[in-house]
């Protein structure tokens, strides 16, 4: 029973420590962004492997969530005699939600997991310490520019998965069911609004990328200096994660479109 | 990794089609390319009852758009609904005795106010903060329902 409450007791206690260290992590993170812009050569090489190695996962998951939003939505409109609003159900769920929250969760499972590897691995050859030996600060010369390209890259990716996912549902829409193309577009017009609809949308998916990208390297940082401890930690990005993304969705959807 | 002149290649592509979406969200499917809020004046109008209109409702001319709601609020002497319209400054030559009702567009789509021109027997036209007077209210389908009812019942 003593024992019982020794475990609980530490377990919270390196939950919090765990948490106090990652806020430490990401101040010291974020104090080294300046840096990083003086060297843009670093920033583009974690942009190409954070952004542009995702770029076709994004796209092709974009086109089939888009296509089967139209497929889903056509049969569904189609009994109330309402096909023609196909556009606005397909662009309205991709820009608010499907967007920015798929490609948040595709992104941690694409880039964040091999982020968080990477540092891990570093960490458990010595190359982090090795750095500090050389009185180069490795949060700095290698965390850095890899949160910035996380940070940047993810509104583009969203945007993309939505821009896609239009064309998808246009593609089965229009082409294969038969709606017509100028409602389609024009109601899709008529609703969404840009500062409510795409904005938000956008900020949605910059918090994400934030989230998603501090998540995947302070667990690489953090992580166990062995094989196991960088699996596990590989496994903890995926799954908190996910987790973070969707909670904080919830919260932010209720901020933006929430009448609470 | 070696730093290479293609992945720079790669990582501008990215970036470009990355804007090039943001760009196609905002024109192709948003109403950026319709909108105009900079030039326009705002015209009100006291409504019995405003059912089902909201703000951002269309205004239309002859079913040509001109505006939208911008503000729905109750009188509270006259316990009336005040609708507050915000019309393009292109249409600057709507008679001042001009009509506006609410209609619904189909039998259960959304509500929209239609802006009936007047004789205009006055010459003047509508401007900002001017009021309509001549309104007819929204036409609510559960209040004609209940009427038909009603009056089959007295048969």
């Amino acid at each position: 029973m003593l024992e019982f409450f020794t475990n609980l007791g530490s377990s919270t206690r390196n939950s919090f420590s765990k948490l106090g260290r990652g806020a430490f992590f990401l101040i010291h993170t974020l104090s080294g962004i300046g840096q990083v812009l003086t060297r843009p050569g670093l920033l583009l090489k974690q942009m190409y492997s954070v952004g542009v190695l995702s770029f076709l996962i994004i796209t092709i998951s974009g086109l089939f969530v888009g296509m089967v939003l139209g497929l889903q939505g056509f049969y569904i409109l189609r009994d109330f005699g309402a096909e023609e609003s196909l556009g606005v159900m397909v662009a309205a769920s991709l820009v608010r939600e499907l967007g920015p929250v798929v490609s948040a969760i595709l992104f941690a499972g694409r880039a964040g997991s091999a982020l968080t590897a990477e540092i891990g691995l570093m960490k458990a050859t010595e190359q982090l310490s090795g750095m500090e030996m050389m009185a180069v600060d490795p949060i700095k010369r290698i965390i850095a520019p890899r949160f910035l390209a996380g940070f940047i890259c993810m509104p583009l990716l969203a945007a993309l998965f939505s821009a896609i996912g239009v064309m998808g549902g246009h593609m089965v829409g229009v082409s294969m069911l038969g709606v017509d193309d100028g409602a389609f577009w024009s109601q899709m017009q008529a609703t969404i609004d840009f500062r409510e609809d795409i904005v938000n949308g956008v900020i949605k998916s910059i918090v994400f990328g934030f989230v998603a990208a501090w998540i995947a390297l302070f667990e690489g940082y953090d992580a166990g200096p062995t094989s196991e401890g960088v699996s596990r930690a590989t496994t903890r990005t995926v799954v908190n994660s996910a987790f973070s993304i969707l909670a904080l969705d919830f919260i932010l959807t209720a901020l933006m479109f929430g009448e609470i | 990794m070696q730093h290479s002149k293609t992945q720079d290649t790669l990582v501008g592509f990215f970036v470009a089609c990355g804007i090039a979406a943001l760009f196609y969200l905002a024109l192709q499917i948003s109403n950026l390319g319709t909108y105009s809020s900079k030039d326009s004046y705002t015209i009100s109008a006291s409504f019995q009852n405003s059912g089902g209109l909201k703000v951002k409702s269309p205004v239309s001319v002859a079913g040509v758009r001109i505006g939208r709601v911008s503000a729905i609020t109750l009188d509270k002497n006259s316990l009336e609904s005040v609708v507050e319209m915000r019309i393009e400054s292109k249409y600057n030559n709507l008679p001042d005795d001009s009509g506006a009702s609410i209609y619904t567009a189909g039998l259960l789509g959304e509500k929209y106010v239609s802006i009936d021109p007047g004789p205009g027997l006055s010459g003047a036209f509508l401007k900002d903060k001017s009021k309509v007077e001549n309104v007819s209210s929204a036409i609510i389908l559960e209040e004609m329902i209940g009427k038909f009812f009603l009056s089959k019942e007295g048969k």
